[in-house]
């Protein structure tokens, strides 16, 4: 029983949750598990896209043909354009060419 | 067979018996989303039941479907989580925590969350749903994160009227809107930080609310801990979590997360031809009108005869007229009885029971609202994905 009850306490603290009555509430997220496909400038991809995003944003888009070329591009350069993303223009048809062959 | 909440609780169990010491996102399992792509884990956050991952980081978590037939109140533990910035406030000191009220006021306010619990508190159930609600279903497919049905829910939220903060500060001649920042933001100070804006007469209304209570407690971390907006009807993006600065302003207030995102077509049912863009667009408000069955799910083997069948509807505020069902794809239509009224902003429950020929059965389900609005046969499309409302479909077997 006892050991029970170390197993949960031990989940709660594994949870990332701390909470007293009226005290600081400090809050850890999950390790990060999500991860970019290996492949060519995959380290361009990770430099870049990382510092704001986890890489299952990449991951759960629509595939298949209408969604190659065209649909990463129009995605890069929103993340530039409109989110301020600080990428070298020499880096963007890199990260296009990864998301185009890998998604 | 074991049904996916027993499947659920022994994941859940065995994640528990080998200890949940470490912080790894815990993926439990995982479910496939009926769309290309659709394959999620089932992920454990703190003050949350298994979830369905969407993204890590910024965090977005959908719904279980199957948790909307427990009952017209989602419970806080299964709340979907959406954020739009990394930079998520992770130590809260509730004690420390001010709001204030600024911009065009005769009196700005530095308000703790204790003053707010002061005042005198209001009730309501009102849905909260993320605008890209259902966006995996959209066809074509567009850009965004690709939720399946489950970026919804209801809730009983505690709190004050914005009204009663708003006059306490004593709103100038001439404001026009209200703005209204929270504890999170951007991780890059060229990303523009998430703020949102009511028009004055709407902050007003004496339906949007502050509030600190979520179904009896306080509100989850993610679902902004310790005070959030609750803007009744309205979609979830103008719901700011940790919210901690409220301006009043003269103008139309151009922030990105106004002027340039969350937008849809300035034109009938605010669709346009699908694949094309709107000449002009306007910010999202309300909710389409909805519903679901919900014990039932597609693909579901039946035994002839009687079934049955139940439900949720809701709509942006006119409240739930009627809901009918459909056992012969959409050629008949039969009305369900409704149940309990929470409220006009509420999830309205309702059941019905069939007769089921052996055989393939569409099962549909149609809800109109107070105001007529009635769901549409076929989707409408716009880029965003947003305001999807076409009558539901789920295919099943008796036999």
């Amino acid at each position: 029983m006892r050991h029970g009850i170390l197993l949960a306490l031990a989940a709660a603290a594994g949870l990332g949750i701390v909470a007293a009555k009226a005290s600081p509430v400090s809050f850890t997220l999950p390790e990060e598990t999500a991860a970019f496909k290996p492949g060519t400038n995959l380290e361009v991809v990770q430099n870049n896209c990382t510092a704001c995003h986890s890489a299952d944003y990449v991951k759960t888009q629509p595939r298949g043909e209408k969604f190659k070329k065209d649909f990463w591009t129009a995605e890069v350069t929103k993340m530039i354009k409109v989110y301020g993303a600080p990428i070298d223009d020499a880096d963007v048809g890199k990260i296009v060419d990864y998301l185009t062959a890998n998604y | 067979m074991l049904d996916r909440r027993e499947l659920m609780k022994r994941a859940c169990m065995a994640a528990l018996a080998t200890g949940l010491g470490s912080s790894r996102v815990l993926a439990l399992e995982s479910v496939t989303l009926p769309f290309d792509n659709g394959e999620r884990p089932l992920v454990r956050y703190p003050q949350k039941r298994p979830m369905i991952g969407v993204t890590q980081r910024p965090p977005q978590l959908e719904t279980p479907f199957s948790i909307f037939d427990d009952g017209p109140i989602t419970p806080n533990n299964a709340f979907f989580v959406r954020y739009h910035l990394a930079d998520i406030p992770y130590n809260i000191d509730p004690d420390k925590f001010t709001l204030v009220v600024k911009g065009k006021v005769d009196r700005p306010l530095k308000l703790s969350l204790r003053d707010i619990k002061k005042m005198k508190p209001v009730e309501l159930v009102a849905v909260n749903q993320c605008s890209g609600n259902s966006r995996g279903f959209s066809d074509p497919r567009v850009a965004g994160g690709q939720l399946g049905n489950g970026a919804m829910g209801n809730a009983r939220w505690r709190g004050v009227p914005l009204k009663a903060v708003l006059d306490m500060a004593g709103v100038q001649q001439g404001a026009k809107q209200v703005t209204f920042n929270g504890m999170d933001g951007p991780v890059s100070d060229k990303t523009p930080d998430f703020v949102k804006a009511l028009d004055i007469d709407h902050a007003r209304d004496g339906d949007v609310m502050l509030a600190y209570g979520m179904n009896g407690d306080d509100l989850p971390v993610l679902n902004g801990f310790p005070l959030r907006l609750v803007v009744p009807g309205y979609y979830g993006t103008y719901w700011v979590k940790h919210l901690n600065e409220i301006t009043v302003i003269d103008n139309v207030f151009d922030g990105f997360w106004m002027k340039s995102a969350y937008r849809i077509p300035d034109t009938p049912n605010n669709a346009v031809e699908p694949g094309t863009a709107p000449k002009a667009t306007i910010p999202i408000n309300r909710f389409t009108v909805r519903s679901f069955i919900t014990n039932v799910s597609d693909g579901a083997k039946l035994k002839p005869g009687r079934t049955r069948l139940r439900g949720i509807a809701f709509d942006g505020g006119k409240g739930i007229k009627e809901v009918a069902v459909s056992i012969d794809g959409g050629k008949t239509w039969t009305p369900a009885k409704l149940g309990r009224d929470l409220g006009k902003y509420s999830f309205r429950e309702w059941k019905l029971t069939v007769k089921l020929a052996a055989g393939a059965h569409e099962l549909k389900v149609r809800a109109t609202n107070n105001a007529g609005d009635v769901q549409p046969m076929t989707a409408f499309w716009n880029p965003a994905g947003y305001l999807r409302n076409v009558v539901e479909t789920v295919r099943v077997t008796a036999a």
